[in-house]
């Protein structure tokens, strides 16, 4: 497996972190020097065989990778179509993919001399997995989580806790993942000194954008060499769910360059398309300067930006998105599709009874629109779905929207 | 290069009488628009410059206090058309004030640089300081600014480097905003010392006027500022006036005033013999 992973910076943005027009570094003065340390750091260590050695020891040894790919036949029989094959992210340790860009940046902080770390989080999986690797270096860690996140993951709070992190609640706007990243900017920019911001999703200023995305690369390098391997040829439809971007840069950047593949990002239907009730930036939106970058922006005519964005799924709830997403839309290689709360539900159910795997909401988004392209598409075609992270923490809000009392069931 | 005569004409008159300039900052709209206009007048009658807040949803550089001003300002309806309108009132009433509009990029940027550049210059806006819009990125709306006569404002921190103060100088017009402190707005201010001693750095590499501000809450701090500084910033301390006075107007209004006229007497600059006795009072 080893030489599939590419360290090579493939389509990089140019000196100031753009992507055609989109990215940049559009932040606030105090936090220029301490992003143009992060980037030249990271450039230092992605050149340095060392890091590397280590960042995938980790990665093999602690996280357990590679992931597998699995041909979910089951799920393939019950929709009717294309097969469907998952990449297996759901069983990374701490259980998402977010786990591959914390162990990348918590190594370069350590390598920085930072002793502190802190982390935003909408889900509460990238808090986790920043928790669980600042655990691991002996690194003090905050995060900070939108009060209203914090009541619907529930578990990854307490996880967190157990880990040793310091869970800071966040109160203002619509108290979820936006405004705990502006929160995250604001101590920041206090603690810059000392303190490394592990940065969550392939958004926010440079470098950001593009070091995410080269962490998560490793979720589309195996992919692709799986799918050579099991399938004999590579998928036609690539899939992910998106948020910020995190998982959906990690599957399919490393297949933009595989003309034949159509790369597929789902975004959050919420209550509909239609509705103000969804976190569809890239369908949505329109270009906008929010949390360091440019990119493509759930905002009113005079750039407030939404304070009705929603999704069922606390880590796509979110009115902005990474800039190379917008990039690759604006370029043509991005198709956009969305699932709605609704259709994620449903997903989250079907996949649950068909394969015995409890999705994340999140991946649940990426399904429901993959099936549907499965459906639509004949028996020798692949469908390539990111299962981005298993739902356990998603249990609660699971059962309070299906109605499943605990009191056992009805023979 | 200072292209707007009327910035530099204010720093040169406080000057001539011998003070720093009192630059003062208030939230539009807070906490709601008819008052936010009489509370801009009452600041206006003892600052030099006014830096009128554009209010935004996600002010990622300030502290609770203006985070506040800016939740009131929308929450009470302000639109850009309003911030424009008090711009105009203010500019009309005080004709030899500095008027900044100051916030965040993606207001101008949804409006669309070029009609967000005619309106301000029509409402008779001298500058503009986005916060989100460093040296690097300044490119996205300098042509435009400028074709308007629009002062491109830069801030500059403890953080930025002998390179970016340059790279500030360079791209930066009207005077620079020096942040005090490696923080959000309404923190404690940064050491004395270290200001001054930056500030050198930056008067080594730029005639525009520096002015001081973030953490700026009385007038004895202010006072020490003003000996070294062209102009000292207070804004979350007057955005406390509003918030320990609402549902109060009269109040409101009266504590402002006092309190700007409070800083306004701090920017005397004192005879040289003078400033080493305000500086040992820390």
């Amino acid at each position: 497996m080893k030489d599939i992973y590419d360290l090579e910076i493939k389509h990089p943005p140019d000196a100031g972190g753009h992507f055609g027009m989109f990215g940049g570094r559009f932040a606030a003065e105090t936090l220029m020097q301490p992003l143009q340390e992060i980037e030249d750091a990271f450039f230092a260590a992605w050149a340095d065989p060392k890091f590397h050695d280590e960042r995938m020891d980790l990665l093999h040894n602690y996280v357990g990778r590679a992931t597998p790919l699995y041909h979910a036949q089951h799920l393939t029989a019950a929709v009717g179509g294309a097969q469907i094959y998952l990449k297996r992210e759901d069983l990374n340790h701490t259980g998402a993919h977010k786990v591959n860009n914390t162990i990348g940046q918590a190594l370069l902080a350590r390598r920085m001399g930072k002793k502190k770390v802190i982390a935003e989080t909408g889900a509460g999986q990238h808090g986790v997995a920043t928790a669980t690797v600042a655990a691991m270096f002996d690194m003090q860690c905050d995060i900070y989580m939108g009060r209203e996140d914090i009541r619907r993951q529930a578990p990854n709070v307490f996880r967190m806790k157990l880990l040793g992190a310091n869970v800071v609640p966040v109160d203002s706007g619509n108290a979820t993942l936006k405004d705990a990243v502006n929160e995250a900017l604001r101590v920041w920019v206090a603690s810059c000194e000392d303190t490394y911001y592990i940065f969550g999703t392939a958004a926010g200023p440079h470098p950001f954008p593009l070091m995410v995305r080269q962490f998560h690369a490793v979720i589309g390098q195996e992919a692709r060499a799986q799918c050579l391997a099991q399938a004999g040829k590579l998928p036609d439809v690539a899939v992910a769910c998106v948020g910020g971007g995190s998982n959906a840069m990690g599957l399919l950047h490393p297949l933009r360059d595989d003309a034949s593949v159509r790369l597929v990002a789902v975004e959050a239907g919420g209550h509909g398309l239609d509705t103000a009730e969804h976190a569809a930036s890239l369908a949505k939106g329109k270009p906008g300067i929010i949390h360091g970058s440019l990119s493509y922006v759930l905002a009113d005519a005079e750039g407030q930006i939404s304070a009705d964005a929603h999704s069922i799924s606390a880590g796509l709830d979110y009115p902005g998105v990474g800039p190379e997403l917008a990039y690759m839309m604006d370029e043509g290689r991005l198709e956009l599709d969305s699932a709605t709360d609704e259709e994620a539900l449903q997903a989250f159910q079907t996949l649950t009874r068909a394969e015995g795997i409890i999705p994340a909401l999140e991946s649940s988004h990426a399904l429901a629109a993959g099936m549907r392209i499965a459906a639509s598409m004949d028996e020798d075609k692949v469908v390539l779905i990111n299962l981005s992270g298993r739902g356990d923490k998603d249990l609660g809000t699971v059962m309070d929207l299906l109605d499943l009392a605990d009191d056992g069931q009805t023979p | 290069m200072k292209l707007n005569n009327h910035l530099s004409a204010v720093f040169e008159r406080c000057k001539a009488e011998n003070r720093a300039a009192l630059l003062g900052y208030l939230t539009a709209g807070d906490p709601n628009v008819a008052l936010s206009e009489q509370l801009m007048y009452t600041m206006a009658q003892d600052v030099d410059i006014i830096e009128i807040g554009m209010p935004f949803s996600d002010p990622m550089a300030d502290g609770p206090v203006i985070q506040g001003a800016s939740e009131r300002a929308l929450a009470a309806g302000t639109r850009m058309q309003d911030v424009l309108a008090i711009a105009l009132k203010v500019r009309q009433r005080y004709p030899e004030i500095g008027i900044v509009l100051m916030g965040y990029a993606n207001v101008p940027y949804s409006i669309g640089f070029a009609t967000f550049a005619e309106q301000a210059k029509a409402a008779g806006v001298d500058g503009v300081l986005l916060v989100d819009i460093p040296a690097e990125e300044s490119d996205i709306c300098a042509d435009v600014l400028r074709q308007h006569d629009l002062s491109q404002i830069m801030l500059l921190a403890p953080t930025s480097t002998e390179k970016r103060i340059q790279l500030a100088a360079k791209v930066g017009d009207g005077f620079i905003y020096y942040v005090s402190l490696a923080g959000i707005t309404g923190a404690e201010m940064g050491d004395i010392q270290a200001i001054q001693a930056q500030l050198k750095l930056v008067r080594q590499h730029s005639d525009l006027p520096v002015c001081v501000g973030f953490g700026v809450k009385n007038s004895q701090q202010a006072a020490k500022l003003a000996q070294f500084a062209d102009g000292v910033v207070v804004g979350s301390h007057f955005v406390r006036q509003i918030t320990s006075n609402i549902g109060d107007e009269c109040a409101m209004i009266a504590s402002l005033a006092r309190s700007v006229k409070d800083l306004a007497a701090a920017m005397v600059v004192q005879a040289s013999d003078n400033v080493s006795e305000i500086g040992e009072h820390t």
